[in-house]
């Protein structure tokens, strides 16, 4: 095998430049498919970790998911005549007994339980009208099952308890509204509520769409506003092991009926637009890694194309067209693992550069720069990727060069 | 004793819209310690009986024997394995690989075979130079010799896993008359002293005359 490998080199020295532009190419393929790899991993993780931080893993919902069967097509099922235009009977809405069911799903092992209301409605603060989404909370459980606490960048989340009609909100709806900590404004529901309310904190989760309209408000202030009393609209939890969340829902909705949705359900666009994004940045990266095997294919063929008579002589001396087709197999292989491994030192180095960037940008979240994650899973994609083109790409020019007669070629020299 | 090579019947017809037989229906044999110049003027299939006889082309029909061991039923890797052992090739040009140092392009076949160990190769290699008169040239590069220096090592490459049977093929054909003639003085004594079967295709009448048996070939037939 030594002997296959010494030939092999021999050909790659005697052709230096090319071989160095088949290597650089197989490099730059692998060194970018990392860093695009690392580069797009990791808004995506950082992306799905906020919301699993964020956000509750199971919320149960005042709702159902299919609308109540009409009395008549229970009693009549097969009946001949049908009755337009029946609008749903309109039930209070909201969960019933709703600290019965909070005590209830506590049972649940590593889940934290709270209660809230959401409404609707418009904050008023000189001549600006903001509409946005309040949540009545119990700060007591409320603390233990989101991150809201840890956000706080003003003020205290405990601080709804102790003042009168205190509200926090989020950095992005103060800087629309202009308004500051200890600000008055007014508080209007859709059900013609009106309240002034305090505001005695302020958060931010680098989430932009909650930044700009979640407000949080004692629940009982929020019973009030939306003329709901002793009414809950979402029970929300927060699990030990967020992976459970789907298993948790499911089994939530089938005791209670209650539309109950888990955060990858609540987030399946974002879920199923990663699976797009993914395929699309594998595509990519094999592209890359496909036309760098081009070079490599270039370089193997022309060493064939130039070798015809040594492939002859070692023929006519006892090599058969497996040895050969080995030799020109090693060559391209020793171009793609070389090429591979100087790949791997420049994606780490890009990554390296990378993550020294700094900028701020808001997009669906805020980042203050490239958010980078590293796996060797990715070193080891983008490797196995470039060896089995580079295989592929010397493989035809090996068999081609397996195939010489040498006869003929030697009845051609003479 | 067995002849080195024998050969009944051979045919070989290079397939085509056209078929152009190159070699008819030839007997031959070559016995140990036997040069023998096979002569006939261009196209005349000398070169195609050599391919044949040297198992590197395979016969349309006939059958060839080498050392005793009949070669029709094997495949291609057999065949080469067997070229590896028993033949030894020099062509009008020498082949050497360009990239190789003279010790390199003769040990190259041993290392093929793994018969030797390394040192036994380097060692079996500089006794072959030295045999043909090429002290201190084992490590230049093909193209640091002259044309009759690279011929011999071509005959030392073609020596290295000791085979029985030699063929040339116009071996002096791009040589000036002196180094022709040193070829084939190095021929009658591979043949002479050590029992090899020698045969070389040449169309120089003089260099023919020194071997101890002519073939002729005319349209594909061998004429004695």
């Amino acid at each position: 095998m030594k002997l296959i490998f010494d030939i092999a080199l021999s050909h790659i020295r005697a052709r230096r430049r090319q071989t160095l532009v088949s290597t650089a190419g197989v490099m730059m393929g692998v060194g970018f498919s990392i860093a695009i790899a690392a580069l797009l991993e990791g808004s995506q993780r950082d992306f799905l970790t906020r919301i699993v931080d964020y956000l509750p893993h199971v919320v149960v919902k005042d709702e159902y998911r299919e609308p109540p069967v009409q009395p008549s097509r229970l009693a009549n099922p097969l009946a001949a005549v049908f009755v337009r235009g029946i609008r749903p009977h309109d039930e209070e809405r909201g969960l019933k007994d709703p600290m019965a069911k909070v005590r209830a799903l506590e049972e649940i092992p590593g889940a934290r339980v709270a209660p809230a209301l959401r409404t609707q409605i418009f904050l008023r603060y000189g001549g600006k009208d903001v509409a946005v989404a309040a949540m009545g909370v119990e700060p007591q459980r409320e603390r233990l099952t989101s991150r809201l606490e840890l956000d706080m960048t003003a003020g205290s989340l405990m601080a709804l308890e102790t003042g009168a009609n205190g509200i926090i909100i989020g950095v992005g709806l103060a800087r629309k509204l202009g308004v500051e900590m200890n600000g008055i404004l007014t508080a209007v529901s859709a059900a013609g509520v009106s309240m002034k309310m305090k505001v005695v904190g302020m958060y931010r989760t680098g989430i932009v769409t909650l930044d700009e309209s979640e407000i949080y408000m004692l629940l009982k202030k929020a019973q009030i506003l939306a003329a709901r009393p002793n009414v809950v609209s979402q029970i929300r939890l927060r699990l030990d092991e967020p992976t459970e969340a789907v298993e948790v829902a499911q089994a939530i909705e089938a005791r209670w009926g209650y539309k109950t949705e888990s955060w990858q359900e609540a987030n399946e666009g974002f879920l199923s637009f990663f699976t797009v994004r993914n395929f699309v940045m594998y595509a990519t990266v094999s592209a890359i890694l496909i036309v760098a095997s081009f070079g490599i294919f270039n370089i193997v063929s022309t060493v064939v194309f130039e070798k015809t008579r040594d492939i002859a002589i070692l023929k006519s001396m006892g090599f058969d067209p497996g040895d050969i087709r080995a030799v020109f197999l090693v060559e391209g292989l020793v171009v793609g693992i070389i090429g591979t491994l100087l790949g791997w030192g420049l994606g780490w180095a890009l990554c390296q550069g990378l993550a020294q960037v700094r900028f701020e940008i808001k997009l669906v979240t805020e980042v203050q720069g490239f958010l980078l994650y590293y796996t060797w899973v990715h070193y080891a994609v983008a490797g196995l990727v470039a060896a089995v083109s580079a295989t592929l790409a010397s493989w035809l020019p090996a068999r081609k060069a397996s195939r010489v007669n040498p006869v003929e070629i030697i009845r051609g020299a003479a | 004793m067995d002849a080195v090579i024998e050969a009944r019947g051979l045919t070989r017809i290079l397939p085509g819209p056209v078929p152009v037989t190159l070699v008819r229906e030839v007997d031959f044999q070559a016995q140990p310690g036997e040069l023998v110049a096979i002569s006939g003027a261009s196209g005349s299939g000398k070169s195609s009986l050599l391919y044949l006889l040297g198992l590197l082309d395979r016969p349309t029909e006939g059958s060839i024997q080498i050392e005793g061991r009949p070669t029709t039923t094997l495949n291609d890797s057999a065949l080469a394995a067997l070229r590896l052992e028993a033949v030894g090739f020099v062509f009008q040009f020498h082949f050497l690989l360009p990239e190789f140092t003279v010790l390199e392009n003769i040990t190259l076949p041993m290392r093929k075979r793994g018969a030797f160990g390394q040192k036994a190769q380097t060692e079996r290699a500089m006794g072959l130079l030295a045999d043909l008169g090429l002290q201190g040239e084992e490590a230049k590069t093909p193209d640091q010799l002259s044309g009759g220096q690279r011929q011999r090592v071509a005959i030392a490459r073609a020596l290295a896993n000791d085979p029985r049977l030699i063929l040339a093929d116009e071996p002096t054909g791009s040589l000036d008359s002196k180094n022709g003639r040193l070829v084939f003085d190095i021929f009658k004594r591979l043949a002479e002293s050590d029992g090899r079967a020698v045969i070389t295709v040449t169309h120089d009448a003089t260099l023919a005359a020194l071997c101890h048996r002519q073939v002729h070939m005319v349209d594909g037939r061998l004429i004695n």
